[in-house]
């Protein structure tokens, strides 16, 4: 039961049209339709939210206004206050980043032979890979293909990615499965060993594997106790606040920072990767987030800070179905795997306004345009929302569905009294993922040698959407990817000598020229939400 | 006029706004929180609490970020607890009742108490879960623990030692790599991959995607899509 009444009563309307709507198949948009929303209704389109920016390798290019504010901002080191000439630690691969993609690099680099070392601000498994719900695609039944999925990906992110990543993410995707579970990553499958797939947003074929809507966290639990098991060192409350860089411009290791007492370290390295996750905790155009605690941009800042490319990042993922109500889960995700079972979209008359597996940036536009022009969203103390009629799943599927296949939802919702198998819910889209990052090549190679990335730091994987259960696989396909790569390149370069961190100055005099000062310091590391004014 | 509540952070008296969680209602009063604070929707562990309501008997524990403040809360965060984890190399181990008893042989100590269950902040039942890894039922044991973000509130509370969090993972990797059935299709799908009979049609695709991205679009507004 809703502790508003107006709200039990309104999901009244959409209990009594249940059968009926469960029924139905909505149409999909055109084409011209969608494009029509998207421009209308979706956050990317809001010019006066994204600034130009006026230093740096991408100068010209068109950034959100925050996201400029930190990538202009100013360093959080001065450096004439570190000494470089006697590292804490000397390692072959330096991974900044201790969620999928860093783990996944970490074991990668290590079955290569080389020493590879994991530097993370918070815990390792502590990123949006643990908090990843619904799935991972791979094109691995006998109806579907690789290059069915490439045309899903690559049209689903408006045909802007790069081939050659897509690519390979589809190509290594079946491969990717299979070496999680060798791993001994549980998927949910039939008793014949058949994997139990379901569609997501945009997908022409059933491929989404899932681990209940645990996914992320049997994969990240999976990564992080083989971490532990390889002995592969786990530096954690330790964040990198630079890039290092020897006489010759390649990446050489990192600054780090210890979150609790500020010491600051440094780490030498042949190869550095930047697997720092994504931007959700910049809260882009006020909007809630599904991301975890720390996905501040970091990786951004430091990449750009040595002249490494970006590309796409003006273009953020609002998840269609963040949690609109109640407040104390406003925002967290609402897995899609919810609509892949089969509940569907209402608003406050009762009417399915949508098909419900459309690509999510369409499917955000189509319910903020419900709650917005149509006003047809349902009022509560947060702002407007619609229904996701969670009840469908199980009048479709059967009694015992949603335990099933769906736990964490019931138990997110039952703990503040809303049952999920008898009571819609209600959603709002949520800040959920950065679509751009650093450009990287098929190597996992960015603009800068010896510095690597993966994740969702990189871009060019997803175009200017991605599809749902397609991050999950670019962590481990990319990230696998990258210390595999990471780790040849430091089989083949010395230990790097005059180290430097002259960049600094060098960005420092370039943001004057330019007129710029931002007021910021940054890479962020963690959002302030303490209250100040008291 | 907001509805103020009394919560007692490590013991000090703050008023909080109802409605808020105990995560947020620590930032309310003025916390930047570090430690003890990780996804913020309950999946990592990292902000395990334990609270007891003022002149109550009963100790509660839970997720900071997915508990309601109460009135008269006295809140008590466990941002790290020392899990025993063993090293092992999974290629190397076997699912039989043997590994649990070398790698963790506290679980037969376990004196049936049940505080485990008790104190289990996803409401799991942790004392059945260590029962089904004591019989090797890996499985089973997989099943019943699935849940668990390992935020070790359960080992906290355990007069045997026992790591329960890590008992399970072992036993879900042990289920997941040798019990589950194996995947037919996933195998020949990496097989065909690997001789190289998609790559014609992707390097097609990929060229089109280039020179002739009409095409591919064309391609993906009319594909069917499996019902």
């Amino acid at each position: 039961m809703y502790k508003i009444d107006k709200l039990n009563e309104l999901a009244k309307i959409v209990a009594e049209k249940r059968a009926e709507n469960a029924a139905l198949e909505p149409r999909r948009m055109t084409a011209e339709e969608k494009d029509t929303l998207l421009a209308e209704f979706h956050p990317d389109y809001r010019q006066d939210q994204f600034s130009v920016l006026g230093a740096g390798v991408n100068k010209g290019g068109k950034v959100p206004t925050q996201l400029a504010e930190l990538l202009q901002g100013k360093s959080r080191i001065n450096p004439a206050d570190v000494d470089l000439s006697n590292p804490d630690y000397d390692t072959d691969v330096l991974i900044i980043g201790g969620g999928g993609a860093g783990a996944s690099c970490a074991i990668e680099a290590d079955e290569a032979g080389v020493k590879a070392m994991i530097v993370t601000k918070l815990r390792i498994g502590d990123a949006n890979t643990m908090m990843a719900e619904g799935g991972i695609q791979a094109a691995d039944k006998p109806n579907d293909s690789p290059a069915i999925h490439y045309v899903d990906a690559f049209g689903g992110g408006h045909f802007a990615a790069k081939p050659e990543l897509v690519k390979k993410l589809v190509t290594k995707a079946p491969e990717a499965i299979q070496w999680l579970n060798k791993l001994g990553v549980e998927f949910d499958k039939e008793a014949d060993g058949t994997m139990i797939t379901t569609h997501g947003g945009g997908t022409s074929r059933k491929r989404m594997h899932a681990a209940k809507d645990y996914s992320g966290a049997e994969i990240m639990r999976t990564l992080r106790d083989e971490v532990l098991n390889r002995g592969i060192p786990v530096i954690d409350f330790t964040a990198a606040v630079e890039i290092i860089l020897d006489e010759n411009g390649r990446a050489a290791g990192a600054v780090l920072m210890n979150m609790e007492t500020k010491e600051l370290l440094v780490a030498r390295a042949k190869t550095v990767v930047i697997s720092t996750g994504g931007a959700g905790r910049m809260h882009y155009q006020g909007f809630p987030t599904s991301n975890h605690y720390g996905a501040t941009a970091d990786g951004l800042v430091l990449g750009y800070r040595v002249g490494a490319k970006l590309r796409d990042v003006d273009t953020l993922q609002y998840h269609p179905t963040g949690t609109g109500y109640p407040e104390q889960i406003f925002g967290a995700l609402v897995t899609e795997k919810v609509r892949s079972l089969g509940a569907k979209l209402v608003n406050i008359d009762g009417e399915v306004f949508m098909n419900p597996l459309e690509t999510r940036d369409v499917t955000a536009s189509s319910i903020i345009r419900e709650c917005t022009a149509r006003d047809k969203g349902i009022e509560t103390n947060l702002g407007k929302a619609v229904w996701l009629d969670t009840p469908m799943i199980e009048l479709i599927h059967g009694e015992g569905t949603i335990e099933k296949r769906i736990p964490a939802m019931l138990r997110m919702f039952g703990k503040y009294g809303i049952d999920i198998r008898k009571e819609p819910i209600l959603v709002f889209p949520t800040l959920h993922y950065q679509n751009g990052g650093i450009d990287i090549t098929d190597e996992c190679a960015t603009t800068v040698e010896n510095l690597f990335a993966a994740g969702e730091v990189a871009g060019g994987i997803h175009g200017r959407n991605r599809l749902m259960g397609n991050s999950l696989l670019d962590v481990i396909v990319f990230g696998r990817n990258a210390g595999i790569y990471a780790a040849a390149k430091a089989k083949e370069t010395a230990v790097p000598e005059n180290l430097t961190l002259e960049h600094i100055n060098k960005f420092n005099a370039e943001l004057s020229e330019a007129g710029i000062d931002t007021g910021k310091v940054s890479p962020m590391l963690l959002p302030h939400y303490a209250r100040k004014s008291k | 006029m907001e509805n103020m509540l009394n919560v007692y952070l490590f013991g000090k008296k703050y008023q909080v706004p109802a409605g808020l969680t105990i995560m947020t209602a620590m930032e309310y009063a003025g916390y930047e929180l570090v430690r003890g604070c990780g996804c913020r929707n309950g999946f990592c562990g990292a902000c395990a609490t334990i609270y007891r309501i003022k002149d109550k008997q009963e100790l509660h524990a839970c997720l900071a970020c997915q508990t309601e403040v109460q009135e008269g809360m006295y809140v008590a965060t466990l941002p790290f607890f020392p899990l025993v984890k063993q090293i092992y190399n999974i290629e190397e181990i076997k699912p039989n009742e043997q590994i649990m008893m070398q790698l963790y042989p506290e679980i037969y100590s376990c004196i049936g108490c049940n505080a485990c269950t008790k104190s289990c902040t996803q409401e799991l039942n942790t004392m059945q879960y260590i029962a089904y890894a004591q019989r090797g039922e890996y499985d089973k044991c997989a099943e019943e623990s699935f849940d668990c973000v390992m935020c070790g509130v359960c080992s906290s509370r355990c007069p045997a030692g026992i790591s329960h969090p890590q008992v399970a993972m072992l036993a879900r990797r042990l289920n997941g790599k040798y019990i589950a059935p194996e995947c037919g299709h996933l195998a020949d799908r990496v097989n065909e991959i690997n001789e190289g009979i998609f790559d014609e049609k992707i390097a097609e695709l990929m060229a089109k995607s280039v020179d002739n991205v009409e095409e591919v679009k064309d391609l993906y507004n009319h594909r069917e899509i499996e019902k």
